[in-house]
């Protein structure tokens, strides 16, 4: 079983993650690509506890991460990968075309974004980023809970 | 005995915290013992940040909906590096109308009051 999603997010687990799209999707395992995150031994503990028994996650920078992802798509359990920021998705995707659904779920305001749904701020260049890498292949969409409706993110302005 | 009084700052989820806070000076007449965080439209650096504004200087208890999330990270971040705050998981408005009454604690012994109290107040009648 691949990964079943590639999620862009924030807050990285959080009650949306785990309830709302590792329910449904039946998630055995995250792997959480964050460099920051990799390197504190604490913050990877917070993360564990947010977790529901029987759920592993994985931690990995982006360079371990592009080195293990064949063989996370290759485990027998169903995945769920994630990255709190778009850059790292993209040097994924960039990587392996095969790092797909991307799935924007969570980006929130900074100074140089603008609202483009109301759980998505993107500056200009991250949404440029975004629909050119829409445009070479593969699925890009927004969506925040699997209860909403995707939208893709070509038709984000 | 804590020598300021504590503060509580209760974070959750979307508008939780603030009716939470609401209710609480409701019942007790007590108001500006607690504060309400939410971790609606921020990242996780905007609700830390968020948490630690409404912690002030005072030793604090910061209250949270759930132990896990956005608003548990944060709160965890803000005591570790603030070292006067304790964190209390699964806030519900008993601990929080017993909290207001007792903020001469420390807030290790607040922290374990507010666990008793809050847990007490879980039954089947």
């Amino acid at each position: 079983m691949p990964l079943l999603l590639y999620r862009v997010d924030d807050r990285l687990i959080h009650g949306q993650v785990v309830v709302g799209w590792g329910r449904p999707l039946g998630i055995e395992f995250i792997v959480l690509v964050d460099d920051e995150v990799r390197a504190s031994d604490w913050e990877q503990d917070l993360y564990r506890m947010g977790v529901p028994e029987g759920v592993e996650v994985r931690f990995a920078s982006v360079a371990e991460a592009i080195a293990a992802l064949p063989e996370w798509q290759q485990d027998n359990r169903r995945g769920m990968l994630l990255t709190a920021d778009i850059e790292s998705m993209l040097a994924l995707r960039r990587a392996h075309a095969t790092v797909q659904p991307i799935n924007l779920g969570g980006l929130h305001h900074r100074p140089g974004r603008s609202e483009r749904l109301p759980y998505l701020y993107l500056s200009d260049l991250e949404l440029e980023r975004l629909q050119a890498a829409g445009q070479a292949g593969g699925t890009i969409t927004a969506q925040d809970v699997p209860t909403a409706p995707a939208v893709d993110v070509k038709a984000l302005a | 005995m804590s020598e300021a009084p504590l503060r509580g700052v209760v974070a959750g989820h979307g508008p939780l915290a603030k009716a939470l806070v609401d209710a609480a000076e409701t019942i007790t007449g007590v108001t500006g013992a607690l504060t309400a965080v939410t971790n609606a439209g921020c990242d996780r650096a905007l609700i830390e940040e968020r948490v630690l504004q409404a912690v002030g200087d005072s030793p604090a208890i910061i209250f949270v909906d759930m132990p896990t999330g956005s608003c548990f990270f944060a709160a965890m971040q803000a005591a570790r590096a603030t070292g006067r705050i304790k964190v209390v998981t699964g806030v519900n408005l008993a601990m929080l109308v017993d909290f207001v009454f007792h903020r001469d604690l420390a807030p290790s012994e607040a922290a374990e009051r507010a666990t008793r109290t809050g847990g007490a107040a879980i039954r089947q009648p």
